[in-house]
Formats: C-alpha cells, structure tokens, sequence
C-alpha cells in the first residue's frame, strides 16, 4: 500500500465515526460538532482526489456555516434529544 | 394484491430506466477522437464532451482554469438559475426568522481573546475570499467558494461581538447590483453577438489576470451576491436568539 492508500483509508475511518456519531448522540450541540468534522475531512478528501475547487467551498460551506446555523438553531430550541 | 402490482410497477420502471441509462454514454471516448496534444481540426463531432472542452476550451473561452470556463462561459445560463435558488434561500429564511429590533438579542460577552483574534483576522479572511473569486478564472475557485469565505468572516465577527450587525440595506443593495450586473452582461451578449452570456470582452493573454473576457466580471457579481446572501441568512439566523 501506497501513502495515499493509507492517509485516504484512515480519513475514511474517522468520516464514517463521525457521521455515526452525528447520527447516534443524543447530545446534539455535539453531533453537530460531530457533522463539521465530518465535513471537514470531506474536504481534505476532496483535495486528495484533485478537486480543490470543492475542496474550498465544502470548508467553507460544510464545516463554517452550516455547523454555525445548526448551532443557532440549537440555542434557540433545546440541547438535548428525547 | 394492490402491494404486488406496485412492487411489479416499481420493478419495471426501474428495469426501463437501467435500460435507457446503460445506452447514454457518461464521459466515455465514442470513436477515434483526436489526440489531446495536437487535436485535428474538423473532428469535433466524433469527440466526446469533456475531450472537447479540455482541447478546445481555452481556445473558446480564453479562461485558464477548465471548470470555470465550463461554469460561468459553457454553462453560463444554469449558472444564473443556480444564483436565483441561493437568492430564493436567502428571502425565504430572512422572511421567516428576521427579528427587526435588534436591542431584543441578549447580548452576552464573548472572550477577550476572540475579540482581539477575530479584529486581527476578519481583514485576512475577507482578502482570502475576495482573491479565490477574483482570481476564478485562473486559479481553483470561483465566486461561490469566495463568497462562503467572505460570510464564514462576518459570522466570526458576529460571535466575536454580540452587539454587532451587518445592515441590511447594504446587504440588499451590493446583492441586488451584483445580480444586476450579471444579468446586463449578459444582456449586452445578447445585444451584441445575439445569444445570451456571449463573451463580448477581448481574451487577452492566458494565465494573465485581466484575461477571458467577461469570465472575471460575472465571477466578481456572483462573489459579491453569494457572499452577501450568506451574510444575510447568518443575521437572519442571529436574530432569533432571544
């Protein structure tokens, strides 16, 4: 196995741990946490596989704002799942 | 029996539709297409599309990077559906969460260290984002990513200080010019050459930033719109915090 055989194996691990735990937690101020890490490594991905155009906006996009207006939402309702 | 036969419907639509889907060629090589590095003239109609956009593009376009030439030149009419939708987003989630007194927020102090971090920064941030767009043409990016970039630094100032807030009319304002300017390019096309989004503006030399015509000019507005639309939808989002 080559270097990018193993960095892409073990983002894919921790993507997918993430996205389990952003599904499973009931504390939800972590599972969106959980979801930006989740888009954050979605993007180094996308860097990996020659799109940095992608790259740049799933940052910017997946990782800043919509983990920002999930927190928002969070604030406004409440914290933790029934 | 109401289940089997939907079940049986369901199979058969989807057997037509692997069909139909298995004859359409995605991106495959047709026949003898030209060779990339010298392509023959003449031949376009035996060359698949994405071969015809890498041979012929910078050509036809003027712009360096293959994506955007395909975004803003190619495909520049779905580009500006694509803006509407954001635009449609924005409206929506202003007209429903928009909290017009402000003094209702409950203002709560933030770090002493996030203060000073986000005042050295935002500057920074807002230079980032407003080089990815206009270097769009040359370089990976483009006026969407350059927009998200100039939103996610207001949002850093808007949690950086509770009491601050972008204005709403000059938010309206750069957002509507932006929109504006892209659709009189595009007009001008038309009035010009008699289609749409036709790139009137001499190419200039490749690789160089006053290059490709009206590539930059529209990337520039969709910039502007984009980045001004997510700033709204964050103020929008602020102002529910009661």
């Amino acid at each position: 196995m080559d270097l990018f055989t193993i960095v892409s194996l073990i983002l894919i691990t921790i993507m997918i741990i993430a996205a389990i735990i952003a599904a499973e937690i009931k504390d939800l101020l972590s599972a969106a946490i959980a979801s930006g890490v989740m888009s954050l490594v979605v993007s180094i991905l996308f860097y990996m596989l020659q799109a940095p155009d992608v790259a740049i906006t799933e940052a910017a996009i997946g990782a800043a704002l919509s983990m920002a207006v999930m927190i928002f939402g969070i604030k406004s309702t409440k914290r933790w799942e029934k | 029996m109401k289940r089997v036969l939907a079940l049986t419907l369901a199979i058969l639509l989807f057997i037509v539709f692997a069909m139909a889907f298995a004859k359409i060629p995605f991106g495959e090589k047709m026949s003898n297409y030209p060779d990339y590095y010298n392509p023959i003239e003449n031949q376009t109609s035996n060359m698949s599309l994405p071969q015809h956009y890498l041979t012929y593009g910078k050509n036809d376009t003027g712009a360096t990077n293959m994506v955007t030439a395909v975004v803003v030149d190619y495909r520049g009419f779905d580009t500006l559906g694509e803006v509407t939708v954001l635009f449609l987003a924005s409206t929506g989630v202003g007209s429903l969460m928009y909290v017009e007194d402000k003094v209702k927020r409950k203002v709560r102090r933030s770090n002493a260290v996030v203060e000073t971090g986000s005042k050295l920064l935002f500057g920074f941030i807002i230079l980032f984002g407003a080089y990815i767009f206009i270097h769009g043409h040359l370089t990976p990016g483009g006026g969407f990513p350059g927009g998200a970039v100039i939103a996610s630094s207001f949002l850093l100032l808007y949690l950086a200080y509770p009491k601050f807030h972008a204005e709403h009319k000059k938010l309206n304002v750069s957002e509507s010019l932006a929109g504006l300017t892209f659709v009189i390019v595009g007009l001008l096309g038309l009035i010009i050459a008699g289609y749409f989004l036709y790139n009137f503006l001499p190419f200039g030399l490749p690789t160089y930033l006053f290059s490709a015509g009206v590539i930059p000019v529209i990337y520039v507005a969709i910039g502007v719109k984009v980045g001004s639309e997510l700033t709204g939808i964050v103020d929008a989002m602020m102002g529910v915090r009661e």
